[in-house]
């Protein structure tokens, strides 16, 4: 951990914490979704893009919800896995929350185009024999965040609807936020530099 | 080496060489045929391709995987740098025929 991280974690822990209450209560799509998606679904159906693209947009969108509920099962993990202290589960938690978010934003998109989201898998596999430490649990969390950057980066240019593209840049940049506040916990510079590849 | 494994990382959102995450594990990925890895649920564009995974089919697919084959899910716009290409094929054939994947 850095000198700055435990700082940065008290910092947040209050907020982190009113969040996870809030959040108890269902899982009702989100205002900030309903904002998000406005703008894509309003071209849903209108005709403005043809069956196969929609049909594309669809397989890109549930690969991208795929991604989302590991992440939420990996933050699962490694909130029910005793090694994170008291300042960093409240963060673990609040990016878990982030995921279920951008699902939530993601599956509104995929109905509201005519197509079915995709569920979380019954089991997933990780490196659980790896994770023996708290540094472990972040080492292993940061690299799951740093792929979805590269994910979404590698998503974004494909959508046919651009108000998709709009979503996934909006979903990148708070996976980008993400793998910075773990780094920073790790020690590691949290922006190693002014391009992401 | 270190330069494929700094290009995987751009893979690493949905593969791993050990196990099957939102997209296929990479193990034994030389040679395979496209869609037959066992206990991942691919595509039907994937399923029914006759796509076996070599340097040429995985430069054609990297380039642009929607272009390649229409209906993948990959959702990956491709590495339009054929050198990146070549240094991520590399990477990723030696990787899939080490030690790691012996198991």
């Amino acid at each position: 951990m850095s000198k700055h991280a435990p700082e940065l974690f008290k910092e947040t822990l209050a907020s982190s914490r009113r969040q996870f209450i809030q959040r108890a209560g269902g899982l009702t799509l989100s205002a900030t979704a309903v904002t998000m998606m406005a703008g894509a679904t309003a071209s849903a159906g209108t005709g403005k893009q043809s069956s196969n693209a929609v049909k594309q947009d669809i397989r890109i969108l549930n690969t991208a919800i795929a991604a989302e509920h590991e992440a939420v099962a990996a933050y699962q993990l490694g909130a029910e896995s005793g090694l994170l202290n008291d300042a960093v589960l409240p963060i673990a938690i609040k990016f878990q929350g982030h995921h279920k978010e951008h699902i939530e934003a993601l599956a509104a998109a995929v109905k509201q185009f005519g197509g079915v989201a995709a569920e979380a898998k019954a089991d997933y596999r990780f490196p659980v024999e790896k994770l023996k430490t708290q540094s472990n649990v972040l080492e292993f969390a940061a690299g799951l965040e740093r792929g979805a950057v590269s994910a979404y980066a590698g998503a974004i240019p494909i959508f046919d609807n651009r108000d998709l593209s709009k979503v996934a840049a909006s979903i990148l940049a708070d996976e980008a936020m993400h793998w910075a506040i773990l780094r920073n916990a790790l020690g590691l510079d949290p922006v190693p530099g002014a391009f992401f590849s | 080496m270190q330069q494929g494994q700094h290009i995987y990382q751009q893979c690493m959102g949905c593969h791993s060489f050990e196990y099957h995450r939102t997209g296929p594990m990479h193990c034994q990925l030389f040679g395979r045929q496209a869609g037959s890895a066992e206990g991942f649920d691919y595509s039907s564009a994937m399923r029914e391709s006759d796509i076996v995974w070599n340097e040429e089919s995985l430069d054609q697919f990297l380039k642009s995987p929607l272009t390649f084959l229409p209906g993948t899910s990959m959702g990956f716009v491709g590495l339009q740098d054929r050198a990146q290409r070549t240094t991520l094929i590399d990477y990723i054939k030696e990787r899939s025929m080490s030690d790691l994947c012996a198991q």
